[in-house]
């Protein structure tokens, strides 16, 4: 069992999602980078489909009542390990940057993540993972639909899994750094047509910047407004991850992990590979580059 | 029928109507199950099919340009999903103004009509209904209401539908139902799945 002490400005129980129900109208959801919590989980013996915590920006605290193996992976953060004052132990053991690695916590430990020094999510697996009831198939927190354990607050206490594994054998992985701006594959289509030439230009030849009110559900950038060659209502059709929709008001909104499953607004072109914008936070420049640009 | 690439992993089938929807995502779904389609999803909406997760794209697009879905009307006939509908929804005298029609005469036609699930979205398990003609489509409401009750049944543009569960919604309300369209530990989830026929038979109120 942990118990959270303190839950932070985010946190929720992830795993690789639900796919398979968008007919239904149910999202994917699922961790915003999946290979991140999937690493998290080989470093501590679990299968790589196991649920875990994804912790934005604040970090949190959390108590084991047992002993556990924990490892942490995407931003770079500041771990620290207290436990109960026994023989002549130090209380407090603080061990910076230690991401990317198996950590043994004795039982009655408390785990303190701090802030990322840069981007904004980490990924929490523990042995044996956080056994929650699945909901079609997922342990995941979905914010858009409800689907799944509502986030993680102060108090709550979550069930752990049996350990199925032993801990990896590594001193060390290479997380990748967080760019100060990103350059991100896009493909026009599916209703690249929907907007002006100019419109494409501006895509791809503009600075946007990632606004505040971006969430799981969608990146909402800020910059060039983009024109429309076609007016009118586009009737709803069905979404991919990293679709970039238009709104009417001309600003794009890259969709990630908690997208809607369809959307009546058109769709200039899709990302290649979203996790990025998992660590990209409020102002971070985004550029488009394409295929034939 | 045109074929539109989305990204690297998925496909836009652009159809021409409704009917040719149903049929696409019926034959898709079929070629899916006998393993001659690689999809992790296959999204019927209003008038495009989404596959998404296909390994291949560009192999599928050409084979799919291959194939001819069977006509809709020539699917094996389902029994329809009863939904025991009062008609008490607030909105009635809107829709009776829209459709030059008596409150009674309006739930009449809902009563008769022979609705179809043509996709779902929004939420999970709500369905998009098709089976009125397209001159009795309504606007939405000008500001949507913060909170639309669970079982709500309601019209919007030439759909009808149901909320699975309560949120904040500008469909236009006619009536209300206990049915549970939407339970996790079902199989299928949702009660209302693409290509489902469905009638809004009248329940009396029980007061």
């Amino acid at each position: 069992m942990i118990e959270v002490l303190r839950a932070g400005a985010l946190t929720t129980v992830q795993d690789q999602g639900r796919p398979g129900y968008a007919h239904l109208g149910v999202p994917r959801s699922g961790a915003l980078d999946p290979a991140a919590l999937r690493l998290a989980n080989r470093l501590v013996g679990n299968p790589e489909g196991a649920a875990g915590l994804e912790i934005t920006l604040t970090g949190c605290e959390l108590r084991f009542d047992h002993a556990a193996c924990v490892a942490l992976t995407g931003a770079e953060v500041e771990v620290r390990i207290h436990r109960e004052p026994a023989g002549h132990r130090p209380p407090d053991v603080s061990r910076p940057g230690d991401v990317g690695r198996p950590l043994s916590l004795p039982a009655g430990a408390t785990l303190r993540i701090g802030p990322p020094r840069a981007g904004l999510r980490t990924w929490l697996a523990v042995s044996g993972g956080i056994d929650v009831p699945p909901v079609l198939g997922s342990r995941a927190t979905d914010t858009l639909s409800g689907l799944g354990p509502p986030p993680v607050r102060d108090g709550d206490r979550l069930p752990l899994g049996e350990p199925v594994g032993h801990p990896a054998p590594v001193d060390v992985t290479v997380a990748p750094a967080v760019p100060g701006e990103l350059r991100l594959s896009l493909r026009p289509g599916p209703r690249h047509d929907w907007f002006t030439p100019a419109a494409l230009d501006l895509l791809f030849g503009t600075a946007y910047q990632v606004s505040p009110v971006s969430n799981r559900v969608g990146a909402r950038l800020t910059g060039a407004a983009l024109p429309r060659a076609v007016t009118g209502e586009l009737p709803s059709e069905g979404l991919v991850l990293g679709a970039v929709q238009v709104p009417a008001d001309g600003q794009p909104l890259i969709f990630l992990a908690d997208h809607p499953t369809t959307g009546g607004y058109p769709v200039v072109g899709v990302v290649d590979d979203v996790t990025p914008l998992a660590q990209a936070r409020p102002g971070t420049t985004v550029r488009f580059h394409g295929p034939q640009r | 029928m045109r074929i539109r690439p989305v990204g690297a992993h998925a496909l836009l089938l652009d159809c021409d109507d409704p009917d040719q929807v149903q049929a696409w995502r019926a034959e898709l779904w079929r070629r899916r199950e006998t393993g001659e389609l690689t999809a992790t999803e296959i999204v019927p909406a209003a008038a495009t099919v989404l596959l998404d997760g296909v390994p291949d794209p560009a192999g599928a697009a050409a084979r799919i340009a291959g194939w001819t879905p069977r006509p809709v009307t020539t699917t094996a006939a389902v029994d329809p999903v009863e939904v025991p509908t009062v008609y008490d929804g607030e909105d009635l005298p809107v829709v009776a103004g829209h459709w030059a029609m008596t409150v009674p005469e309006v739930v009449d036609r809902l009563r008769r009509t022979e609705f179809r699930v043509a996709f779902c979205g929004f939420a999970p398990g709500f369905a998009y209904l098709t089976g009125l003609p397209a001159e009795l489509a309504v606007p939405r409401l000008a500001t949507p209401r913060p909170r639309v009750p669970a079982g709500a049944v309601a019209l919007a543009g030439p759909y009808a539908g149901i909320y699975p569960t309560a949120s904040p919604g500008g469909w236009l309300l006619v009536g209300r139902t206990d049915l549970v369209l939407f339970d996790v530990h079902a199989d299928p989830p949702a009660r209302l799945t693409p290509g489902t026929p469905v009638r809004l038979v009248s329940r009396e109120r029980e007061e």
